[in-house]
């Protein structure tokens, strides 16, 4: 295995991040560089990823864990190149999100929670996403899918089939180098 | 008639970037503050205004702010909760997204207000590109000296921040969300003390949600008695309203507070009526952890009055006719709707989103998500409704934050209202098990 470094652009993004907090509070950007890591290694936080990123902050293993572990968006297993997250609460529900993630299930032979075995997509059902207006929805990365159809989700299916990039919820741009 | 304040430029192309927002008069409230007025008299202006805080709890701002502990030598802080995380509320997304220089404007007149040099804009991390469009917004503001050193040549200095959540709907309870911003899980902190003596890095913090914060640079423009004429009785001012669910126009309306619930739900200027014709069974006014209410109910008071969107009009007859305002989530449901089924829907949300410090509502939500799942599934008996109130009136009052109380009243308010959907569901099991296993059989045999 490669030797887990981030890139120098992040490296100087994450300085200036951790510049955003008073000295000594570095710990504050856990949150933050735990998002860039997993962007950056693979989509999921191996146990060596963290060790790194708590190498980073001047803080324990065990602090990046407990925080790695609390938090839904973090994904402590691999997942597929394309993350598929269905929102399923109720204002979603009221309006077919269960009908959507059956087709989804179907379509790629895949229960919740489950990687289909090209290992191209993971189907993940969440909690509220704040989408309730435009609903039913699902997130790939960053991107919000709103007003799902059977074909907007085929067509998304498609789309993702032929990519070879990892779904994101951010790069190096989204943060403002301050 | 609807009345547009946060809304007003909602329509103009370009508002979301820093030249148009300026041209509609934007950050004239920073020049006001910083130029004309001390930070006592903002927030004098605030307490005037009888602005109450938009994101759940509606406790008065004014009030919030004057408990600020100001010793001599440490550092304050405000923090913008844009957690926005219960169930049916995306009005905080829908503002920063199309105008996100009215929160960044708000910022900085409030941090003025409250002495804070560093301010942070917490979030939720699905909100990512929202976290885009705020980075790039304070950035122009940076460039265009809004923000850093020497604010107008004033001499005042802030910093402002975005910090990205990760997942947690319990990062939105002010506590937890100050414990995420230091790195750490989001588990609420034991108050007091209060974050306004104790909050951030140990320093007195205030925690204010995005709309609140926004509203303060119509007040500070206009002044506090101009924001108190508008609305009714003590809910002054405008409110953003995320409507969701079985409605023609699902969407973010500003309204005035004091118009019916009936104008609301009905009227083309916001929902625009039932979908497909259907009528209204229920609805959750004010996110998902506030009681439901059957249509007569949210409609009527208990007195025979049109109810109305103010925080006193929706609480009124307490939680045995009434229910609350809320964070302005309101879900519509149609006659078609199983109250159970969608409360199951909350309660493996609450379950889910149980940060797990205190066991009644660590153990509590499991349990309630359990039993309803086993009703549904054509198991429950009618102890199983006895047992799922028992457990609610548990939580209720019994934890350290108030997510236990937001698990346990939508179950309570479902039972109260519609026990004899619970009760269908017990009596007609054996329909309900032949149902599934027709499908299951199906299933297999499709596969």
């Amino acid at each position: 295995m490669s030797e887990i470094k981030f890139n120098d652009e992040t490296l100087a993004l994450v300085q200036s991040i951790i510049k955003r907090y008073p000295e000594g509070k570095q710990k504050s950007a856990l949150l933050p560089l735990l998002h860039l890591a997993q962007a950056e290694f693979d989509g999921w936080l191996s146990a060596p990823v963290m060790d790194y990123v708590a190498s980073l902050l001047n803080i324990k293993p065990i602090e990046v864990y407990e925080v790695a572990s609390f938090y839904s968006m973090y994904n402590l297993n691999p997942v597929g190149k394309c993350l598929l997250e269905v929102c399923r609460t109720s204002s979603c529900w009221l309006r077919g999100a269960n009908e959507i993630v059956a087709h989804i299930e179907n379509k790629l032979g895949i229960k919740d929670g489950e990687t289909t075995s090209d290992g191209k997509f993971t189907l993940k059902t969440v909690e509220c996403l704040g989408s309730c207006g435009t609903a039913p929805m699902l997130q790939i990365g960053a991107d919000f899918h709103e007003n799902l159809t059977f074909e907007k989700v085929d067509a998304l299916i498609n789309d993702w089939s032929n990519k070879t990039e990892h779904s994101k919820y951010l790069d190096n741009s989204t943060f403002r180098k301050n | 008639m609807s009345k547009k304040i946060l809304l007003e430029h909602i329509g103009v192309p370009g508002i979301e970037t820093l030249a148009v927002y300026r041209e509609k008069g934007g950050y004239s409230s920073v020049e006001k503050a910083l130029k004309t007025m001390t930070p006592d008299a903002i927030v004098e202006e605030v307490k005037k205004s009888g602005l109450r805080g938009r994101g759940g709890a509606g406790f008065p701002t004014g009030m919030k702010w004057s408990f600020l502990a100001k010793p001599e030598g440490v550092a304050r802080y405000l923090v913008c909760n844009a957690d926005e995380s219960e169930p049916g509320t995306f009005k905080d997304r829908y503002l920063m997204e199309k105008i996100p220089h009215a929160l960044i404007e708000g910022m900085i007149t409030s941090s003025f207000a409250l002495g804070a040099n560093t301010s942070y804009i917490y979030v939720r991390g699905e909100y990512f590109y929202i976290i885009k469009i705020l980075e790039k917004a304070i950035a122009d503001a940076y460039a265009a000296g809004w923000l850093g050193k020497n604010i107008l040549g004033t001499g005042y200095d802030l910093d402002l921040y975005v910090q990205a959540g990760a997942g947690a709907y319990i990062c939105g309870e002010e506590t937890a969300l100050l414990e995420s911003l230091e790195g750490k899980r989001g588990n609420p902190r034991i108050k007091p003390p209060f974050p306004a003596i104790a909050g951030l890095y140990g320093c007195p913090t205030v925690v204010n949600n995005v709309e609140t914060i926004a509203a303060v640079v119509p007040i500070v423009n206009n002044g506090g008695d101009w924001y108190a004429g508008i609305g009714i009785g003590r809910s002054t001012g405008t409110k953003l309203i995320s409507a969701s669910g079985h409605i023609n126009k699902p969407g973010v309306y500003e309204i005035e507070m004091g118009i019916t619930v009936e104008d609301f739900i009905y009227s083309d200027e916001y929902c625009g009526g039932i979908k497909n014709g259907k009528k209204l069974k229920a609805v959750v006014a004010g996110g998902s952890s506030v009681p439901i209410l059957p249509a007569e109910m949210i409609l009527t008071t208990a007195n025979g009055e049109k109810r109305l969107m103010s925080y006193e009009s929706l609480a009124d007859g307490g939680f045995a006719s009434g229910t609350m305002l809320g964070s302005g989530g309101f879900i519509v449901m149609d006659e078609t709707t199983s109250i159970v089924q969608n409360l199951h829907t909350f309660a493996r949300f609450y379950h889910h989103e149980s940060c797990g410090q205190c066991s009644p509502c660590r153990e509590g939500t499991g349990w309630m998500e359990k039993i309803l799942h086993k009703i549904l599934d054509g198991h429950g008996t009618l102890e199983d409704v006895d047992l799922l109130w028992e457990i609610q009136r548990k939580i209720e009052g019994n934890t350290i934050c108030p997510l236990g109380d937001a698990a346990a009243w939508p179950v309570a308010s479902a039972i109260r209202h519609f026990r004899h959907e619970f009760e269908d569901y017990v009596k007609n099991a054996a329909a309900i098990k032949n149902v599934k296993h027709y499908h299951n059989m199906h299933n297999l045999a499709t596969a």
